[in-house]
């Protein structure tokens, strides 16, 4: 199963009725191999959510690239998976049934689509809860049935944007724990889109730091802690010295983001 | 205590009948020792003996089925119009934009001043009575499915578009369910007017179910039989409210 993902010159303007037009991604270059799990972290307003949404095919109207394997990728793709940050879960419909969606819109009899459900629910750890609906489940579970409905979808790429952003730290340590667990098993190709960079530490083989608007590359950190990983990673020095570098990187950017907006309610 | 026998005791439903038995034991009370006159409010105990006169000289009962059945009609025909328009309103934007405004203007108006037009076009008959409990429910279905379309989640749209679902999918499995309970609040509103609108002209034009008992038994000064004929409506109304709690919790469980 291949996988590659590549990013080339994309670039993203949103033009409000032409009047101040805002570039959120400004010529985005990047490649992430079969199998890599690579982190964008920047500060809010890098673009981080734009590209995402490039990538995931929900904007069509950017220039550039993004290819899968060297084949041009327009709108939606049947070989990138996407888990978003919001509440996704479908409240009317069972857990198991959440995880079956994709499986149903594609034909699969019944039967068949909920033991898959079934396979990919266990994997998440969600066992037990597959007849509970999302309101009878805790953030953190919900966000694994959404995890769970987009692995069943069997996507080579899977593209999340801030999965666990909502969730408490310490339950956002322990879903990456259980992502790591996930992406060993399955080695599909994962772009995680975060703003917390000890997540972005702990799970990734690469960080790649964004700068504030317009929304480029600043630089690539490659991440060589030892792996199988988990959250216990985060006690060493090495760890520490990771976040410090990136919190380097980002320092500035943040303060630009900060300053531009303060700026702006300040014009209001 | 019994842990089933201690739920029961403390459902909702057995509060509610303890809060009615409680108002209709107070009523009875204070209408006996005359706080309240008799001429105005019946005795409860009063209220509840008509029932069997008003079954026997009225046909209460065949009454209630017909009124109900009134109100069925109106709310089926107003389901089956309602819902398409407001997802007519929903898709395209400039007949949202410029009916929406106005049929809330119309809902607000006493739509039930029509029933002349209706009579003349269509005398005292039931198709009067049906079109008249149409008006009322069809407009809050039509302007809450719109707006139940309009309020759906983009995060749930963008979900689907992520599947690859096709238009037709995205609508009945996506889009729909998740406008569920905005709908719902349409239908609720809607049979609740359907419901007024068709009693009120059964009443006003002496024709059809249980308004026309109402009337008649206002008319001979009987108030037990006029009490215990709008107690039959408001069954209808409870019986017709329960019947689209199910279908609402069958739709959308949570």
């Amino acid at each position: 199963m291949s996988g590659t993902l590549e990013i080339s010159n994309v670039s993203k303007t949103y033009d409000a009725g032409g009047e101040n037009p805002v570039k959120a991604l400004d010529k985005v270059s990047l490649t992430v191999n079969q199998g890599e799990f690579v982190s964008i972290i920047g500060p809010s307003g890098c673009g981080k959510s734009t590209l995402f949404n490039v990538i995931g095919g929900l904007i069509p109207d950017y220039t550039g690239e993004v290819t899968i394997d060297g084949h041009r990728i327009d709108g939606t793709h049947r070989d990138v998976g996407v888990v978003f940050q919001e509440e996704s879960t479908f409240p009317w419909r069972t857990t198991l049934n959440n995880v079956a969606f994709p499986l149903e819109v594609q034909g699969m009899a019944r039967e068949a689509r909920e033991a898959k459900a079934r396979e990919f629910i266990k994997l998440v750890g969600l066992e037990g809860f597959e007849n509970h609906f999302p309101a009878q489940l805790s953030g953190g579970m919900k966000q694994r049935t959404a995890v769970a409905r987009t692995l069943a979808y069997e996507p080579r790429i899977m593209l999340m944007d801030e999965p666990f952003g909502a969730l408490d730290e310490q339950t956002r340590l322990l879903l990456g724990d259980k992502l790591l667990e996930i992406w060993s098993t399955l080695k599909q190709t994962m772009l995680l889109i975060t703003h917390n960079i000890t997540e972005a530490v702990q799970l990734s083989d690469r960080v790649v730091v964004m700068s504030y608007r317009p929304g480029r590359i600043k630089r690539v950190i490659d991440i060589e802690l030892p792996r199988p990983r988990s959250s216990e990673v985060i006690t060493t020095a090495e760890f520490g010295h990771y976040v410090g570098d990136i919190w380097n990187e980002l320092r500035e950017e943040a303060s630009r983001g900060m300053a531009d907006a303060e700026e702006k309610l300040a014009a209001r | 205590m019994n842990r089933k026998v201690k739920k029961i005791l403390t459902s909702p439903t057995l509060a509610g009948l303890a809060a009615l038995a409680l108002f209709a034991g107070v009523l009875e009370i204070a209408v006996a020792t005359d706080v309240i006159p008799q001429l105005i409010v019946a005795r409860p105990s009063d209220t509840f003996m008509a029932f069997p006169e008003l079954q026997k000289e009225m046909h209460l009962f065949g009454a209630f089925w017909e009124t109900l059945g009134m109100c069925a009609a109106a709310t089926g025909l107003a389901l089956l119009i309602g819902i398409p328009f407001g997802y007519l309103m929903y898709r395209d934007d400039l007949i949202g934009r410029a009916y929406e405004g106005w049929l809330a203007a119309a809902f607000a108006a006493p739509t039930v001043l029509l029933y002349p037009l209706f009579l003349v076009m269509f005398g005292r008959s039931h198709m009067t009575l049906i079109l008249m409990g149409f008006i009322p429910g069809a407009i809050p279905i039509a302007i809450q499915c719109r707006q139940g379309l309009l309020g759906v989640s983009p995060t749930l749209l963008n979900v689907g578009r992520s599947f690859n679902v096709t238009e037709r999918e995205m609508f009945w499995k996506i889009q729909l369910p998740a406008a569920v309970p905005t709908i719902f609040t349409g239908i609720r509103i809607g049979v609740m007017y359907t419901l007024v609108n068709i009693v009120a002209i059964e009443y006003l034009i002496d024709f059809g179910g249980l308004g026309r008992i109402v009337s008649e038994m206002y008319f001979r000064f009987d108030s037990p039989g006029t009490y215990a004929s709008i107690l039959a409506v408001v069954a209808v109304s409870v019986l017709f409210y329960w019947c689209f709690g199910r279908v609402e919790r069958w739709l959308r469980p949570v």
